[in-house]
């Protein structure tokens, strides 16, 4: 139980920094935090304690392996993230390009 | 005949990445390729809403078994909004052959505009819950992108937000999708809805709970509505299109539907808090618009007020509110595209869009305000347009069941939303006097497109007619509204 709450503390110190900073690289790593909190979420709900690698061969009981599937998407969700932060960091750049700052109450083009 | 469900999926993707490929400073044949692969999209989805009525369609990847493979399935909803959506890519895309060259004359804007279409296909048309989340991932990744296509500061700043809130959401959805693996042990959603009632009912309170909150920031219900006028306004016109038409509809609207009709259930107090979601969007969507005076922003919060109404006939629940929502999310794409077109068109034309700024256009733009008057019309609900009788199917519904208030709430958004198209016109298309134009001539492809949707404001109107009605949305609502027949279709087909 202790693993899930730690996991949520994770999650939410995530959720403070995208709604506190206001640097964008800071912003961009919260985020970060957040989906990995995300991920390891997913992982733990795969993992059984003492549990082995999950590959069939003659012989070999499946209850005593792990979840392999939250795995799969766990990778699957990694890549995705890769992209999007990549995308954020671009736009972080072209902000800074514009702007000259990467505080984000001084990039307020947009009313509202 | 077999319907090979993949090409919806396929085809974009692959279009895309040729593009990607061949193009180099010229887009010809960009714009030929996507071109072809959206009619070829819109000719296999009308061709399957026919085919699907009577005989839905399941198609397992691979050739695997149900719960373990990622399965495909149309029925006469997903076939429905497949329409829509290449409707509206169709003229988005032939309204960007001439506007996006001013932008840049690259093929890599139809490369993210076919992904764009991908994605959205993909959420629409998968069984799978782990599937829809990747595909609501390809879709949002070229929408950011998308949306700071035009390379301006505030595009950026736009863009930056909308991810931002993007990925927080998607965060929520992956922990919702997290906890149903670990609760029901399967990913496949008939899968999910056939085991609903052996699971403890608080996990799927908490589920439901979770799923409404994250694809609602992706639909802009009312709370978590804020990014969409950033994003929406300082997209590309027909961005801004498709994002206000069919993108928050697709990945916000119809998984909501899905998720809570046809798998986990929608008990009262759900559709009691959708109902109010949906009346206090109408009412603050469209008070928001009022004091706007830029065009394109009015018409996005015009796009938090209209999802409203279908939030609200999704909340009634009964077959009349539902077919009054499903029937609004066609016309509002229609008409929300339009008036999109519009901006664009003024906007290159004049050169801004601050409605003080423009003025008697009728006589230098006459195309353009002849369709911006028709879209304003319909969207505020004037007969003899399509939006009219959507709104009066939702206005009638919620009366039929009792929710008087919500009724009321629905007419009074009716009434001043048409108070801010008046101001729309009297400002930007009518009155005052001629502004001077920097482009005096708007190109046929964007004024086709135009022409195309005004056309679709009146003919979609005719579905209202009764033998029409009950051949195309009666199959969509009895769809949405029977768990057990998904179940069916997909675990016994």
């Amino acid at each position: 139980m202790i693993v899930y709450i730690l996991c949520f503390i994770l999650f939410l110190v995530g959720v403070y920094g995208v709604l506190t900073k206001k640097d964008l690289i800071k912003i961009i790593l919260a985020l970060s935090i957040m989906e990995y909190s995300a991920n390891l979420f997913l992982i733990l709900f795969a993992y059984k304690s003492g549990g082995g690698m999950p590959i069939l061969s003659k012989g070999e009981k499946i209850q005593g392996m792990v979840d392999p599937l939250p795995q799969a998407l766990v990778l699957t969700s990694i890549v995705i993230e890769l992209g999007i932060t990549a995308m954020l960091v671009a736009f972080a750049i072209r902000l800074y390009q514009k702007y000259e700052t990467f505080d984000i109450t001084k990039i307020r083009r947009l009313s509202g | 005949m077999i319907l090979p469900l993949p090409y919806f999926i396929v085809i974009p993707l692959l279009a895309a990445f040729l593009i990607s490929l061949i193009s180099d400073e010229k887009d010809h044949w960009a714009i030929i390729l996507s071109v072809a692969s959206i009619i070829s999209l819109l000719v296999i989805s009308i061709a399957g809403f026919i085919h699907v009525i009577g005989d839905n369609i399941v198609y397992k990847l691979g050739g695997w078994d149900i719960p373990y493979t990622i399965c495909l399935v149309m029925d006469s909803f997903t076939a429905f909004i497949l329409i829509t959506i290449h409707l509206i890519a169709l003229t988005s895309i032939i309204y960007s052959i001439s506007y996006i060259r001013h932008f840049s004359k690259s093929g890599k804007y139809y490369s993210l505009f076919l992904l764009l279409i991908a994605g959205m296909n993909g959420v629409v048309i998968t069984g799978d819950i782990f599937n829809l989340f990747v595909f609501m991932e390809i879709a949002l990744f070229s929408a950011y992108a998308l949306v700071a296509y035009g390379n301006k500061a505030e595009q950026f700043e736009a863009a930056f937000k909308y991810a931002v809130m993007g990925s927080i959401s998607s965060t929520i959805i992956l922990i919702g999708i997290g906890i149903t693996y670990s609760a029901f042990s399967t990913l496949t959603m008939a899968d999910i809805a056939n085991q609903v009632e052996s699971v403890d009912s608080g996990i799927v309170t908490w589920l439901r709970c979770i799923f409404a909150v994250g694809f609602g920031l992706k639909a802009a219900i009312i709370p978590f509505h804020a990014w969409l006028p950033d994003a929406h306004s300082s997209a590309p016109a027909p961005i801004s299109s498709m994002l206000s038409g069919v993108l928050i509809k697709a990945l916000g609207i119809y998984v909501i539907i899905r998720l809570f009709f046809n798998v986990f259930g929608a008990p009262q107090i759900f559709l009691h808090a959708f109902r109010i979601l949906g009346s206090i969007s109408i009412l603050i969507g469209v008070l928001l618009a009022r004091y706007q005076w830029d065009l394109k922003r009015l018409l996005a919060y015009h796009s938090i007020s209209q999802i409203g109404y279908i939030m609200l006939g999704i909340g009634i629940g009964s077959y009349l509110g539902i077919l009054g929502a499903v029937f609004h999310l066609l016309n509002h794409a229609i008409f929300k595209g339009l008036l999109f077109y519009n901006a664009g068109s003024v906007e290159m034309a004049v050169g801004t869009r601050d409605l003080r700024q423009m003025g008697d256009l009728k006589g230098k733009l006459p195309t353009t305000t002849g369709t911006s008057m028709i879209a304003s019309f319909s969207i505020s609900g004037l007969p003899p347009f399509n939006g009219f009788f959507s709104k009066l199917i939702l206005i009638y519904a919620a009366v039929q069941v009792g929710y008087f208030i919500h009724a009321g709430i629905a007419v009074i958004g009716s009434f001043l939303t048409l108070s801010s198209f008046l101001k729309v016109q009297k400002y930007g298309f009518l009155g005052g006097t001629e502004p001077e134009l920097t482009e005096t001539k708007i190109s046929t492809s964007m004024k086709s497109a135009m022409i195309i949707l005004t056309i679709m404001c009146l003919l979609t109107s005719i579905i209202i007619i009764p033998g029409i009605r009950e051949y195309i949305l009666r199959p969509v609502v009895y769809d949405i509204m029977s768990k057990a027949e998904y179940i069916k279709l997909v675990l016994g087909g």
